[in-house]
């Protein structure tokens, strides 16, 4: 598919085989296919392989802190409301790390595209275990395995009354293609749960072991039901569901702020002089 | 002339609305007004004060003894009588202290009773106590009622009326009983502003142009975003509160890439959350400014006291190298004006600017005739979208003879924009190269160096040509070292006061170091027990002072304990 060349960015730095070559090319075909120009989005990421994920693709970029792409890209939605934002990252910088901005990202159901490369295990420091990693899991931090209970990433957004919750599979082409694209139409905040094999680190939940256990949730599923869409989020073992878990229409944050209902922010455009004045009239009150 | 009154009680008794009553209807009688407050870190109870200066002549700082002691509670009595002016009148009402205070000093006004009798109800006992004081001073109750129009505008002319008739009849009973008051009231000037030190940083946020303000609550910090808050709708301004001092930096920072004005504020336990987040505006050249409100650490400390501990902390808050600004106003209008003036370096520079302050400055007040925007620095330095879309290649950190780049608004061009919290390119794209990580150090840290410097105004020095010695101070101590430094005159005592902290000046506009050099006695004044700025003083200029005054309990000097620290010394 030659329409998604114009997203072309660097080389990846990933190792061959990871999961995380599916997501960008399923992430490059999504934007094609919903006709958005490179100029027109921005990524934000933290740290992590995921972290790096903007400098492949052709776009505005701000590539920050450890778990902290959350509040920026927060900051970037209100100061241009009218531009396609999105976070990506790992299961460690958003769940671990960042676990504090997700939560309040949701309460605010800010308009951002949230996409988590979920591999359930850290890879940039070379395999120790994640929010997400499963209880029992062995690595050289854990010996005795995982003692902690494994983070519910989709459970705690219906929880949350995220506004669009799902889960996806880099082994999924189609299918996590068409998640990104819906995410991305969503005008409240997104997440969306990519598990993804880690080839160099986990050997437990690699690309058989999920090929044997996701299923689309399908039609049977009525994501507005928020109460069996939690049970549906409970749901991992032997079956894992992958589709849209829940959504709801709740209005957007920046939806609700008088300010910006007269444009966006970075259009406001400062008129010194008229600045001047109201400056006056408001130094006037401290008499 | 030059009266001080005292009002104490506990917390929710209303005393700062009685306090900022009264400071108002001094400043707008015209005469020069200084406030300052001590409160705990609880809603209700304990002791608090509010403290009110007034005067003829400019007044800058608090003064020990008060003529005038409003006493709403007890231990009112039993902490500040001692420190009365021999002729001084504390005024109370039995009822409320629920026991009668004997002795020449006492005034009994009946606040509840009365309060009750005008049918304003006992809510209306302040207002009692406010005519009353104003009565024992001499001063009518029109501009108390033009004041009291105002806070109660939401109430029906029923309630403004009996509150009238309560100021009046406390005004009439102070004015019939008060034996003893003697004040005279020297002519007043036309009315004039009371301005407070949040206010004035909100002022200053409002005059640099600022379009987001991203913070989590934290005193003495809070009253900046509460102002800020009020006005938003009016400046178009976002203002959100983070759910902690990390996201409310980084959403400054997603904000100003965004290309709007960004600042956040905090004290030193939320700036030290924010650490990380200075690193990243330095490393992606995104401009911010933060406000950091000082009060005493380490970590809780003292919640509502003061100090200027953090100074070092600001210095090298964040790892690895990189430029800041420091600004640490001394009043009000300095705070406006470095508020202002941090936006316009942060921009133009794009190197994070803080402003600091401490809970002493925050909740001061002071008069001015007028206050002039006039020579605010007003400039858009993003970079044009017609401009940047002719280029063939945009690159957000591209290497430049100033070492600034240009600012591109993201969406606004053809191009994209890219900034990285790793090492990267001029496009904004990660490396590890060993080459342009070295020229990016130049381009970030030493390029633009040279240049923010010579935009640091030199400190402002007041005393003979030369003086004999010198007091330096910074930041919050300007108004009560500008005091002493008067009072010391005769004795060849000169001032300086830096607000515009890092950089320092160089010497071009101002030869301060040989000022310093060629005085005999150098004392540097600070609120911190390790004389931190006297060490940055040294280390840039080699100036090594000869004394160092310090104070760490929490609490500013008042003119007298000021005095008293530099007797014998000048």
């Amino acid at each position: 598919m030659a329409e998604r060349d114009k997203y072309q960015g660097g080389v990846p730095a990933w190792c061959p085989g990871c999961g995380n070559f599916a997501i960008l090319r399923a992430f490059k075909e999504a934007l094609a296919e919903e006709n958005i120009e490179p100029g027109e989005f921005c990524i934000v990421s933290g740290i992590g392989q995921a972290g790096k994920f903007p400098h492949y693709v052709r776009c505005n970029t701000f590539n920050g802190l450890h778990g902290r792409s959350l509040p920026v890209a927060t900051g970037i939605k209100l100061a241009n409301h009218d531009m396609l934002v999105m976070a990506v990252g790992g299961d460690g910088d958003m769940y671990g790390e960042g676990g504090n901005h997700l939560m309040h990202a949701m309460r605010r159901n800010i308009g951002i595209k949230v996409f988590v490369h979920d591999n359930q295990i850290y890879g940039l420091t070379k395999g120790q275990a994640s929010p997400t990693s499963m209880e029992g899991m062995v690595t050289k931090v854990q010996p005795f395995g995982v003692f902690s209970g494994q983070f519910n990433p989709m459970a705690m957004a219906v929880s949350l009354d995220c506004g669009f919750v799902a889960r996806g599979y880099a082994g999924d082409h189609e299918h996590l293609k068409g998640l990104i694209r819906q995410a991305i139409r969503h005008p409240g905040f997104s997440l969306v749960d990519i598990l993804q094999p880690c080839v160099s680190f986990n050997k437990v939940n690699t690309y058989e072991w999920y090929a044997q256990r996701v299923y689309d949730v399908g039609d049977g599923h009525d994501p507005t039901d928020r109460g069996r869409s939690f049970v549906k989020a409970l749901e991992w073992g032997d079956r894992i569901p992958i589709g849209i878990i829940y959504r709801n229409d709740r209005r957007s944050f920046e939806s609700r702020i008088p300010v910006l209902n007269k444009g966006t922010l970075i259009d406001h455009v400062i008129d010194w002089e008229t600045l001047k004045k109201k400056l006056a009239e408001t130094l006037h009150e401290f008499y | 002339m030059d009266y001080s009154i005292k009002i104490g009680g506990e917390a929710g008794q209303g005393i700062q609305t009685i306090g900022d009553v009264l400071a108002r209807v001094f400043a707008r009688s015209g005469y020069h007004v200084f406030t300052d407050q001590e409160y705990q870190s609880r809603i209700r109870g304990g002791h608090n004060f509010y403290r009110i200066r007034l005067s003829d002549v400019p007044v800058r700082a608090p003064k020990r003894q008060p003529d005038i002691l409003i006493a709403l509670d007890r231990a009112s009595i039993a902490l500040h009588m001692p420190e009365m002016r021999d002729e001084g009148i504390i005024v109370y009402d039995p009822d409320m202290l629920k026991q009668q205070f004997d002795g020449p000093s006492f005034l009994d006004i009946p606040f509840l009773t009365l309060a009750t009798e005008t049918g304003a109800g006992r809510i209306a006992a302040n207002t009692v106590a406010t005519g009353a004081v104003l009565g024992m001073l001499g001063f009518a109750l029109e501009q108390l009622f033009d004041i009291m129009d105002i806070i109660l505008r939401k109430k029906d002319e029923d309630i403004r009326k009996r509150n009238r008739l309560a100021a009046q009849a406390g005004r009439d009973h102070a004015v019939a009983s008060c034996k003893r008051c003697s004040f005279t009231l020297k002519a007043a000037g036309p009315p004039k502003m009371l301005l407070g030190g949040n206010e004035a940083i909100g002022l200053g946020t409002l005059a640099g142009g600022c379009r987001f303000y991203s913070a989590y609550p934290m005193t003495p910090s809070t009253g900046i975003m509460i102002y800020v808050g009020t006005k938003a709708h009016e400046y178009g301004v976002v203002v959100e509160q983070a759910e902690d001092e990390i996201a409310a930096i980084n959403m400054a920072l997603g904000a100003s890439y965004a290309g709007v004005r960004s600042m956040t504020g905090t004290s030193g336990g939320g700036f030290a959350l924010m650490a990380e987040g200075l690193s990243l505006a330095a490393m992606t050249e995104t401009p911010v400014v933060i406000a950091l409100a000082q009060r005493p650490g380490p970590a809780t400390g003292l919640p509502t006291g003061t100090e200027q501990a953090d100074l070092f902390f600001a210095l090298h808050s964040g790892h690895g190298e990189f430029p800041r600004i420091i600004f640490a106003p001394g009043d009000p209008e300095q705070a406006i004006r470095l508020t202002a003036k941090a936006f316009d370096l942060t921009q133009k520079y794009q190197v994070p600017a803080i402003i600091m302050t401490d809970q002493y400055l925050a909740d001061t007040q002071w008069t001015f005739d007028r206050i002039s925007l006039d020579g605010i620095p007003m400039r858009d330095y993003r970079a044009d979208a017609g401009e940047v879309d002719r280029l063939d290649e945009y690159m957000r950190h591209a290497f430049t003879e100033s070492g600034i780049s240009p600012f591109a608004v993201p969406g606004k061009t053809r191009h994209v924009v890219v900034t990285d919290s790793d090492e990267h390119t001029e496009a904004g794209h990660i490396i590890e190269d060993a080459g342009i990580r070295t020229r990016m150090v130049e381009k970030r840290l030493f390029r633009k160096m040279g240049s923010i410097r010579a935009e640091m105004a030199p400190p402002a020095y007041f005393g003979p040509p030369a003086p004999g010695t010198v007091l330096i101070s910074w930041g919050s101590t300007y108004g009560i070292v500008r005091e002493a430094a008067e009072e010391l005159a005769a004795n060849r005592v000169g001032m300086l006061h830096f607000s515009e902290i890092y950089p320092l000046p160089g010497n071009d506009a101002f030869d301060y170091a040989g000022l310093l050099n060629g005085a005999a006695r150098t004392i540097c004044i600070e609120n911190n027990a390790t004389s931190q700025f006297a060490r940055l003083l040294e280390a840039e200029t080699g100036h090594r002072v000869t004394d160092r005054v310090t104070r760490y309990d929490g609490r500013p000097w008042v003119l007298e304990e000021l005095l008293e620290e530099l007797r014998g010394r000048t």
